[in-house]
């Protein structure tokens, strides 16, 4: 048995030394879409184009607009006098944000009256749109204590008023660095797109080339075939979670408190769900063709349904329950603990139960379902 | 090697196998004695592919039974593919591997021992004059090449029973010489092998020959007697148009059957004594011929005399 897995073997390998390409292939992709995510995936708004149409004048109006670009968070691209021209510049895209004071802001403020301010965004990007109301709120916060404070009025509180002060502590990420929260998930993203792929592309090149058949009526069994298959896609799975762990932690400075072992142990069951995975739609192709439409159609879904970037918790109920059958799902939770928290099997263990189950079940079907595909 | 010339080395009995709503063997009964050369004739369709991947133990027939070398294929599948060796119209090759590199993974996968796949390797590459090719790239290969790489690999592992399905299809004359050399000193040794061909002069070259047609065997014997066994004689009849021979003749009294040959047309007809008649009808009808001659039939006509299948 083990001498006809070694020489499966030394074949994957011998074919994978002869191609020039390979280790570009196989390494290259993963570091630029490690740099990319790492770099570009991040939820925080800054530089928001801004126009202002200040009907007031005052100090006061002028005092609050200043406010705006100090933060960084808002960017001012034009003044205008007009709401025509407001919605203009929105509706051409110079600005995505838009501040309008309105007359007597400064007269209702010092009366002690509510002065209104109004904020129109560009809600096409609903997420920018969030973060940027959200970031108006804190300033205008900032605003009013300011000018509490230049008028004197802080110490002459009305009576009975309760100051309620918030203190933010986020744990595990106290900075709340959006890279801490993306590098630990593109791992496993990373992993899952490559092994799949690769062990699917693998068993389906060996089927156009004819090659698959002449193996069946050798006296190596399916399960010796696929084992000597997807040995080395296993192997390849567990450099690639090196190298973006090291590289994530090196370069991006991602704190890694967890235990190795524990993040190797997660990957190996997380590996071989992939490769059942990746089995199983090759035993559902007849072409690399076919294999890469149905890869390309499983991936997506794979990487939404995986709380990589939107939680499960808020999505339709249906759609949670299908997250269970999603490997990456389970991965992405160790990763995450493993990295910023330092949990270990105690506390995941019902993520490392869900993996095995799957890993399990589509390994199990897709030897079955390969023996079918022979016929 | 397992007795004398008369020992039965492939046998299948009542074997079917259904696509769907297809039968694409039909009950099927075969005997391959140790040492023919034993050919599957028939058009694309008439179910030879799949009789082979069934007797190679590939494919499971949904009835019959096949018993290779004194081994039930069906029972124990494992045992017969050490001593079969199939090698499907189009031999898995990895092309990225060298020409020594897939003879080696071939006899590893077979437990080929170290020494005996050496000298093995030696000697069939010599024979299909491979030698100076040994460090190329399978994908590098022409089309004959690639089929005799194949056939090598096929036959490291020393089988008894070879199977080939259409071996020399797209392969040059020269390679498909070479490729017959083969065949004739592995049969010289005692290996049983049985091929399927759409070439009609390879036909001729087998012991034995199984006429396919829809699923079914037809007829089976020498080819000799398969061509005295033609109900008739033939006539090939020479002509500038041999579409108005034929459609000249075809309805003639005692005609049993016209193909079209190229230049000519082949008559079937119920005896020799047709001739003049034949003559005198076309002069009647002013087609132009050269000349009407008994010849000897081929496998083809043979084939479609007694399929009555492919009148072209």
């Amino acid at each position: 048995m083990f001498e006809r897995i070694r020489v499966m073997l030394m074949k994957e390998f011998l074919e994978l030394k002869r191609d020039p390409w390979a280790i570009f292939r196989l390494v290259a992709p993963l570091v630029i879409q490690l740099f990319i995510y790492g770099y570009a995936a991040t939820f925080t708004v800054n530089h928001v184009s801004t126009v202002v149409l200040d009907l007031d004048r005052s100090q006061a109006s002028r005092d609050l607009i200043s406010h705006f670009p100090a933060t960084g968070r808002f960017e001012i691209v034009d003044n205008v006098t007009s709401q025509q021209s407001l919605n203009r510049d929105i509706d051409t895209g110079t600005a995505v944000a838009g501040i309008i004071i309105h007359a007597e802001f400064a007269k209702k403020l010092l009366n002690g009256q509510s002065a209104p301010l109004e904020v129109v965004v560009d809600g096409t990007n609903s997420n920018t749109a969030l973060i940027a109301l959200g970031y108006v709120s804190q300033i205008v916060t900032i605003f009013q204590a300011d000018y509490a404070n230049a008028l004197g009025v802080s110490s002459g509180a009305a009576p009975g008023a309760v100051s309620v002060s918030l203190q933010e502590r986020p744990w595990f990420n106290a900075g709340l660095e959006d890279r801490w929260f993306f590098i630990p998930g593109v791992i496993g993203t990373l992993a899952l797109m490559q092994v799949v792929s690769l062990t699917a592309f693998a068993v389906v090149r060996e089927r156009e080339m004819g090659t698959l058949e002449q193996i069946m009526v050798s006296p190596i069994s399916r399960v010796e075939f696929i084992l000597g298959k997807t040995v080395p896609f296993f192997i390849i799975g567990l450099a690639d979670v090196a190298l973006v762990t090291v590289l994530g932690a090196a370069w991006f400075h991602v704190p890694f408190v967890g235990s190795p072992f524990v993040l190797l142990f997660g990957s190996s069951l997380f590996l071989l769900a992939a490769i059942g995975l990746g089995l199983l739609l090759s035993t559902a192709s007849r072409t690399q063709q076919q294999a890469f439409a149905l890869n390309f159609f499983l991936v997506n879904p794979l990487f939404i349904l995986s709380g990589f970037a939107f939680p499960i918790s808020a999505m339709p109920a249906a759609l949670q329950w299908f997250t269970f059958i999603n490997p990456l799902r389970y991965f992405i939770v160790i990763l995450r603990a493993v990295f910023l928290k330092g949990v270990g099997f105690a506390v995941l263990w019902p993520d490392f139960l869900g993996l095995a189950l799957l890993a399990g079940v589509m390994l199990g079907v897709s030897v079955l379902r390969f023996q079918k595909s022979l016929d | 090697m397992s007795g004398a010339g008369g020992q039965v080395a492939v046998a299948a009995r009542e074997v079917r196998r259904h696509f769907g709503a297809l039968a694409a063997v039909d009950g099927i009964s075969l005997s391959v004695k140790q040492g023919e050369i034993f050919g599957l004739v028939g058009p694309d369709g008439a179910g030879k592919t799949t009789l082979m991947r069934m007797l190679a133990g590939v494919l499971r027939p949904d009835e019959g039974e096949i018993v290779l070398d004194g081994v039930d294929v069906l029972a124990d599948p494992e045992a017969a593919k050490a001593r079969l060796s199939y090698m499907p119209q189009r031999f898995g090759l990895y092309e990225d591997l060298s020409v020594d590199e897939n003879i080696f993974f071939y006899a590893e996968l077979f437990g080929v021992e170290r020494k005996a796949r050496k000298t093995r390797a030696a000697e069939l590459l010599d024979a299909a004059g491979m030698t100076p090719f040994r460090r190329r790239l399978a994908g590098q290969l022409s089309g004959g090449m690639k089929q005799k790489l194949g056939l090598v690999c096929a036959l490291i592992h020393t089988p008894t029973v070879l199977l080939l399905d259409e071996p020399t299809t797209g392969v040059d004359p020269v390679s498909r010489r070479e490729f017959w050399g083969i065949l004739y000193s592995l049969r010289e040794s005692g290996v049983t092998i049985l091929l399927s061909t759409a070439y009609m002069d390879e036909a001729e070259r087998c012991s034995r020959l199984a006429l396919m047609h829809e699923g079914r065997v037809h007829d089976c014997d020498t080819p000799a007697r398969l061509k005295q066994a033609m109900p008739g004689v033939l006539f090939a009849v020479t002509a500038p148009d041999p579409r108005a021979v034929r459609a000249a003749l075809q309805d003639a009294p005692g005609v049993l059957g016209a193909l079209l040959m190229g230049d000519r047309v082949n008559l079937r007809a119920d005896s020799a004594a047709r001739a003049p008649e034949l003559a005198a009808r076309l002069h009647e009808r002013g087609v132009a011929y050269g000349d009407i001659a008994q010849v000897e039939p081929g496998i083809e006509d043979v084939f479609v005399a007694l399929t009555g299948a492919g009148a072209a």
